[in-house]
């Protein structure tokens, strides 16, 4: 017991010098931002004070938060699309010869065609619609998912699935207990990286078809050389999304792995 | 009274790589075990026993022949517990969540009843990579005997332990047996463990794996903490079963695929 209690605080102890040293880093980041701002003194380098004021205003007066939550939106649905249609599809391909010799060259080609590509053609088939953004967003992701998840089926270790078949464990109850427990970390491998891809491609499709989200407000703000306003927008959705990894990804990873102490 | 399990395997056959000859593992091998039966099957490695189990327990269906179960008496099919050679527990879940999972949902006691009766109740939320290798083995045990098996497979499920842990083992499965009784096939390639253990020895002659003697343990399970009794029926069996002696040793001459 007393030895667990002095692991959890080692543990709580690096975790606290981790985080101050995140802080460290960010405030020289915005300290040398300053510095160099201050220095060129252009209008096209706001600093990042004036930066950090203009998201202030815009999220008391502007669109902020309400572009922020429209953006988000669009992102949850692009990335649940694609992280639930990518891992059926891995997981398929990575257990059946025939059907990934059959798709392979199209995951390669899927994999290979330009986001703007994907987005474009999903506009002028569907035209610019709501489900046409979110499918386009999607589909950008989705080969990534399939191959990282044809990796992780592929991987799965026959002996515990014999064990689960021997005892009749049912098939759902193998699905859950057995087959995705060994899938968890391509899971996540995915999601995270998934994450990053969708939401800069969100902004595109927005920028591109949609009459607001971040996305938009950007375009504005881009018509009017408003560098400080696109900076505010930005540093805005980065914090949400470090948030999201924080606050959801990293919990959620801590918990599918306490077995491996 | 209808034996617990028939077993007619003509053949069993594992394709070779690219065209070469495909390699046999199994050719004739019959075997009947009572129902209550404890036999034992004694062979030397690779002479196939653990495919013959995985034929028994349904895992390996390309094989010609046919294994009967007798149903249950409510006219249910037989249930199989198999003891894999490693415990084959799943890592990502406790102790106590690996033996819930082969049985129906929210059967609560009988985890904690069988939990208790291996001795591991307090180690119930430990992770199996938390557990020693021996308690590993206990969990595997106690997770065979939940589903109350019709017949228990057993694939050598006590080799590299040490002396004193696989006695504990081997005297915890006989009180459970005693207990929970049960028809066992138990796979090894000791005949001092069979003989401690079981009712009869099958042997079987290394590859392709048939049946060259069927003997019945006479000793009285009572005498069989002796090892001077056991040791002097072991020399017995060798003597009797030459054949056996050849075909080990053959089956160590030939290099293993």
């Amino acid at each position: 017991m007393i030895v667990a209690t002095t692991a959890q605080r080692a543990s709580s102890w690096t975790l606290a010098s981790s985080f101050a040293q995140r802080i460290g880093s960010v405030v020289l980041l915005l300290a040398v931002w300053q510095i160099v701002a201050e220095a060129i003194h252009s209008r096209l380098l706001p600093s990042a004070g004036a930066v950090l004021i203009a998201l202030a205003q815009e999220c008391v007066h502007g669109p902020l938060l309400l572009s922020l939550g429209i953006t988000l939106a669009r992102v949850a649905a692009a990335f649940a699309v694609a992280m639930v249609v990518g891992t059926a599809i891995g997981i398929v391909m990575g257990r059946s010869r025939t059907i990934d010799a059959l798709f392979d060259t199209w995951l390669v080609l899927l994999l290979n065609l330009p986001a703007l590509v994907i987005i474009v053609l999903a506009y002028v088939w569907f035209g610019l619609t709501e489900a046409a953004a979110i499918g386009a967003v999607a589909v950008n992701k989705i080969p990534n998912t399939a191959v990282t998840l044809r990796e992780g089926a592929r991987a799965l270790d026959r002996r515990y699935a014999d064990m689960a078949a021997s005892f009749h464990v049912g098939r759902w109850r193998t699905l859950r207990h057995v087959i995705m427990p060994q899938l968890y970390p391509y899971i996540f491998a995915a999601a995270r990286s998934g994450l990053a891809l969708v939401w800069k491609i969100v902004l595109i499709v927005e920028l591109l078809g949609r009459s607001n989200g971040v996305g938009f407000e950007i375009q504005l703000y881009f018509q009017q050389f408003d560098v400080t306003r696109i900076l505010a927008y930005s540093i805005a959705f980065m914090v949400v999304m470090q948030l999201i990894e924080w606050a959801v990804f990293q919990p959620l990873e801590r918990r599918a792995s306490v077995w491996r102490q | 009274m209808t034996p617990a399990l028939i077993a007619e395997v003509r053949e069993k056959r594992y394709p070779r790589a690219r065209g070469a000859q495909s390699h046999v593992a199994l050719a004739k091998l019959s075997l009947q075990v009572a129902a209550g039966e404890f036999v034992a099957v004694v062979g030397p490695s690779g002479c196939g026993k653990t495919t013959f189990l995985n034929i028994v327990a349904g895992l390996d269906r390309d094989f010609a022949g046919d294994i009967r179960l007798a149903p249950r008496a409510d006219g249910q099919p037989a249930r199989v517990g198999y003891v894999f050679q490693e415990p084959r527990l799943l890592p990502w879940r406790t102790v106590y969540e690996n033996i819930a999972l082969v049985l129906p949902p929210q059967r609560d006691a009988v985890v904690e009843d069988m939990l208790q009766a291996v001795g591991l109740a307090a180690a119930q939320d430990l992770y199996p990579l938390q557990l020693s290798v021996g308690m590993s083995r206990r969990v595997a045990i106690a997770r065979a005997f939940a589903i109350q098996p019709d017949l228990l497979l057993m694939d050598e499920p006590f080799v590299s332990l040490d002396h004193d842990t696989v006695e504990q083992l081997r005297e915890l499965l006989l009180k459970l047996w005693h207990a929970r009784p049960t028809t066992v096939l138990f796979v090894t390639h000791d005949i001092r463990e069979a003989l401690v253990l079981a009712d009869r020895l099958v042997l079987l002659s290394g590859t392709p794996g048939q049946v060259v003697a069927d003997v019945a343990v006479s000793l009285a399970r009572s005498r069989r903490h002796s090892t001077a009794d056991i040791e002097a029926l072991r020399e017995e069996i060798l003597r009797r079963h030459r054949e056996l002696i050849g075909a080990a040793a053959a089956a160590a001459a030939t290099p293993v695929e």
